[in-house]
């Protein structure tokens, strides 16, 4: 069970890693979906099954779905470019 | 087995708290108006995980009963009331998470950028605010960038 | 220069805040939860209430207050959506039409995704799952056809009068229970026998109406944020 929760740790830090490092925001959309998607993973084991399935539903489902569509509506929704997102501070 | 449940508990704090960390990092350091909401996002997961951990007993089972149907054949439990709390919580997220969504859409309609600090300075030209003000928040190296971009969010 | 200074600042500031967090958690014990609520409820969910999931006895009775605050926070979420994009209309209209595949999955999908969501919502007291989740999956349901084809009106009229009604019906469930000389939102109709699909009385009632709220909230506020600056989806708008 150590290594599963090790092994979803891992990918769930890497895909965080990669909204924050990603310049496309199609491509750090799809990776906040895997942040939430491990996430259910850990709250199914750490048997809490009703915040899983919410996690699932919701975190990984509704919340990918409405950024995505605000990508559209805002003109970010392409795989390689940022129009005014100069991320550098 | 006990070895084990420090290991588990010792990671998944460490994974709450580097959500955390990636996610208000998140919505400090970039400029765009999207990045900071997707910061708000991982925070918020952050968050739930260190919270259900919380509530987690190494020796206990999900608190659904089965079969016979009583609290005695159960035995213990893992604590319900975390739980209950981040499914409010989740269910909230996605409702601020749409709010904060119409307001970048409607940033983006009414000024067509992202960018906290070009929306600042076209605000401060067009209600004539203090321009000592709104020039320090746009060019100062130390302004914050969270203030700005609460100032862009009030946008009508 | 002064994106350095302001990387610094923000790099020392979360430093510090991990180190902060970090102090916290290792006096934190895991595993073995000092908490006493959650056994008490754990202990005699069943006999209050009938439920089997314990989560949803803690959701919808011993917090059922909190449950009606959730509801209100999210209808004011979705109003104030609403309200802000009410007044765009100045985008050009992005009406892509939608590829073969999503337009056959979404006719395959919609009546799964129906009983599904109607499913876990239904038994919620129960088994895993309630009015949130199975609302947000009914929300999806009713989304995924609009997400097929685009050109299609969006009807808010019919989601405002559901959403309505279900908000309307949890708290006339609740002022109920103040008749009987009881508290508001005390479970109502007996416990029933556990396991039974008609048991844990009134709450059942409470998840189908938080599902259709929730459920129809989630899909206007969707339906909304693709509609939005698309002037030829406007008219639909209640």
């Amino acid at each position: 069970m150590i290594w599963l929760v090790l092994v979803t740790m891992a990918v769930m830090l890497a895909a965080a890693l990669a909204v924050i490092g990603l310049r496309s925001y199609l491509a750090a959309v799809a990776a906040i979906s895997v942040v939430s998607l491990a996430l259910s993973v850990l709250f199914a084991i750490l048997r809490a099954p009703d915040v899983a399935l919410a996690e699932a539903a919701v975190g990984a489902g509704l919340s990918g779905v409405l950024l995505a569509l605000t990508l559209r509506r805002v003109g970010l929704w392409t795989p390689a470019a940022d129009d005014d997102g100069e991320d550098r501070p | 087995m006990t070895m084990d449940a420090e290991m588990l508990g010792k990671a998944l704090y460490a994974g709450a708290v580097c959500l955390v960390l990636l996610g208000l990092y998140g919505m400090v350091v970039p400029r765009n108006l999207m990045r900071i909401v997707l910061g708000l996002v991982l925070l918020e997961s952050g968050v739930n995980l260190f919270l259900v951990a919380a509530g987690f007993r190494a020796d206990a089972a999900a608190p659904i009963l089965t079969a016979p149907f009583t609290a005695q054949a159960a035995g213990p439990l893992v604590d319900p009331v975390p739980q209950a709390l981040v499914l409010t919580a989740i269910v909230i997220g996605v409702g601020v998470l749409a709010l904060g969504l119409a307001l970048v859409v409607r940033v983006k309609e009414a000024y067509g950028t992202l960018d906290t600090h070009a929306v600042a300075n076209r605000m401060a030209r067009e209600t004539g605010a203090d321009p000592a003000v709104t020039a320090a928040g746009a060019r100062t190296p130390g302004a914050l960038p969270v203030a700005a971009g609460r100032t862009a969010e009030d946008a009508p | 220069m002064k994106g350095n200074a302001r990387a610094f600042a923000s790099a020392l500031f979360l430093i510090g805040l991990g180190l902060m967090l970090v102090t916290l958690f290792e006096a934190l014990p895991f595993g073995g939860a000092p908490m006493q609520v959650g056994q008490a409820i754990a202990g005699r969910a069943l006999e209050d209430t009938g439920a089997t999931n314990i989560v949803s006895a803690v959701l919808l009775a011993y917090r059922g207050l909190d449950t009606l605050g959730e509801v209100a926070i999210l209808f004011v979420a979705a109003t104030a959506a609403g309200l802000v994009l009410g007044g765009a209309g100045r985008a050009e209209a992005q009406g892509t039409p939608a590829g073969f595949i999503l337009r056959a999955a979404a006719a395959l999908l919609f009546p799964f995704l129906l009983v599904l969501g109607a499913y876990i919502v239904i038994h919620g007291h129960l088994t895993p799952g309630g009015g949130f989740q199975g609302g947000a999956i009914l929300a999806a349901a009713f989304f995924v056809p609009l997400l097929a084809h685009p050109a299609s009106p969006v009807n808010h009229g019919v989601a405002t009068v559901v959403e309505a009604f279900a908000g309307a019906v949890f708290v006339v469930i609740g002022l109920a229970g103040l008749v009987g000389g009881g508290a508001f939102l005390v479970p109502l109709l007996g416990a029933g026998t556990p396991g039974d699909l008609f048991s844990a009385g009134s709450l059942p009632l409470l998840y189908l109406a938080i599902g259709l709220k929730v459920g129809s909230e989630l899909a206007g506020l969707m339906a909304r944020i693709a509609a939005a600056g698309d002037p030829a989806r406007q008219g639909g708008k209640a």
